[in-house]
């Protein structure tokens, strides 16, 4: 092999298919029609073309029994410690009550402040169910982040949007509310015609949005980058034969996988925080009297 | 083309199951978790503050029998520095009115002496009187009598006579 054309050798070797994008869903019950338009190897015929999936094939898909068992996991988690409580803690109790404590305590009443309670389960629960979501991608069974979908991201950024709103109307009423998020006090009248579009903009468009991509994006790139340099890595070192250079490189990508995955366990629980901070502060932002 | 090579990539969901399956998740923990989690927590929180709370009462409660304590025992003491202050008083008082009962008993014991005395004396001294006159005038008398030489039983000149010599002597004014 010439030396030069080391990106040829890649492509000259033996490629592996690695078949469908890791980050579609595969139904669990395929349909005829969906196992035939997504073969193991090979091209799909031509009259896949206007395939359309059965709802099976939407519907039970690995990533949503995924979702689903989060859900159940967090449940089971809540009500097995919250069992019997007692006023001196077991071992069992002392942990639900440091996780409940943080979001009771370190997030609603910290950020909310007044009439926090109401909105402690809103904050329990979503905090939760994106964390063991997010632990799904650097756990065995799953390995793969729910989030990195990101139709659930979109779920939970338009239900924080709901109740953020809705307890923002409830107390103001539609008129004053809008008023309040579009129009600060202190302001220039002829600044209005700038600043009403951007705090309506900031305010009720782009909090949703950026609340799901930057926990869909998180995911998404963290399971990504951990997916190239596990499978480069791999494939360099095992499917590029007598190239001592690409299997070095191989090995070296596989040990920075395993700094990345660390990172990403940090992630998965800084963004299952920010998103519940952000949720806590948007409730606050809409009850809060001034601004 | 998948729905991931979109023209928005990935940021389209999959399928629209994603989307329905994460809102109807959500709010089924977001159901549990306020009816039954939450609640058990919070009277955990509440049952905890009241064990805490309870012990500081029973805390306070023998502080303040303590301070009862204290405070009665300090009266008692008072009470006895009172009673022993009064009994030094009345016993003072009875001293004093036993020492003025004396006095006055030996005042007038004093005096009834004295009266008594001076009533005996005046009395000896009258019929030391009395018997002197009588006494003088008959030893005047008769000495009278001898030197003159002559009786004089003729008792009305005698005790004229007598009489008239006192008279002279009383006349004599006192020294």
């Amino acid at each position: 092999m010439a030396p030069g054309s080391v990106g040829l050798a890649l492509l000259e070797g033996e490629v592996p298919t690695f078949g469908v994008s890791v980050f579609e869903s595969t139904p669990l019950f395929p349909s005829a029609g969906w196992t035939a338009c997504h073969p193991a190897s090979g091209e799909a015929p031509a009259s896949c073309a206007t395939f359309q999936p059965a709802w099976t094939d939407i519907w039970f898909t690995n990533h949503i029994c995924q979702a689903v068992i989060a859900a159940a996991v967090v449940l089971l988690f809540w009500l097995i410690v919250s069992r019997r409580l007692k006023v001196v803690p077991s071992k069992r109790q002392y942990v639900g009550e440091f996780l409940y404590n943080m979001l009771r305590n370190g997030v609603a009443r910290d950020v909310i402040g007044t009439n926090y309670q109401k909105y402690v389960p809103w904050l329990v629960a979503l905090f939760t169910f994106i964390v063991v979501n997010n632990f799904f991608g650097e756990f065995f069974l799953f390995m793969f982040p729910t989030f990195s979908k990101v139709g659930f991201a979109w779920a939970l950024a338009i239900l924080s949007w709901v109740l953020y709103n809705a307890v923002g109307i409830k107390k103001y009423g539609f008129g004053k509310y809008l008023k309040k998020m579009t129009m600060p006090p202190g302001v220039p009248w002829p600044l209005y015609i700038l600043i009403i579009p951007l705090e309506f903009l900031s305010n009720f468009i782009t909090r949703p949005i950026t609340l799901a991509l930057r926990l869909f994006a998180n995911l998404f790139s963290g399971h990504l980058l951990i997916m190239i340099f596990v499978a480069g890595g791999t494939w360099l070192l095992t499917y590029t034969k007598h190239n001592l250079v690409y299997n070095l490189a191989g090995g070296l990508s596989v040990l920075i996988s395993f700094a990345i995955f660390a990172l990403e366990l940090l992630v998965a629980f800084l963004q299952a925080y920010i998103f519940t901070v952000l949720t806590a502060q948007y409730v606050s932002s809409a009850l809060s009297e001034e601004h | 083309m998948t729905p991931l090579e979109g023209p928005l990539g990935p940021l389209l969901p999959e399928h629209i199951s994603e989307f329905v399956v994460g809102i109807i998740l959500f709010v089924i923990i977001y159901l549990v978790v306020r009816k039954v989690v939450v609640p058990r927590f919070e009277t955990m929180y509440a049952d905890r503050t009241a064990a805490i709370s309870g012990g500081m009462e029973k805390a306070e409660q023998a502080q303040a029998e303590a301070q009862a304590a204290l405070a009665a025992y300090k009266q008692k003491m008072a009470g006895a520095d009172d009673e022993a202050a009064q009994i030094r008083e009345a016993a003072k008082a009875t001293g004093a009115q036993i020492q003025a009962e004396m006095r006055t008993e030996a005042e007038q014991e004093a005096s009834r002496i004295v009266t008594t005395a001076r009533a005996q004396v005046d009395a000896e001294r009258s019929h030391a009187v009395e018997a002197l006159r009588k006494d003088v005038g008959t030893m005047a008398t008769v000495l009278a009598g001898k030197i003159l030489g002559e009786s004089l039983d003729d008792d009305a000149r005698v005790a004229r006579t007598v009489d008239g010599f006192i008279a002279t002597l009383e006349d004599v004014p006192a020294r």
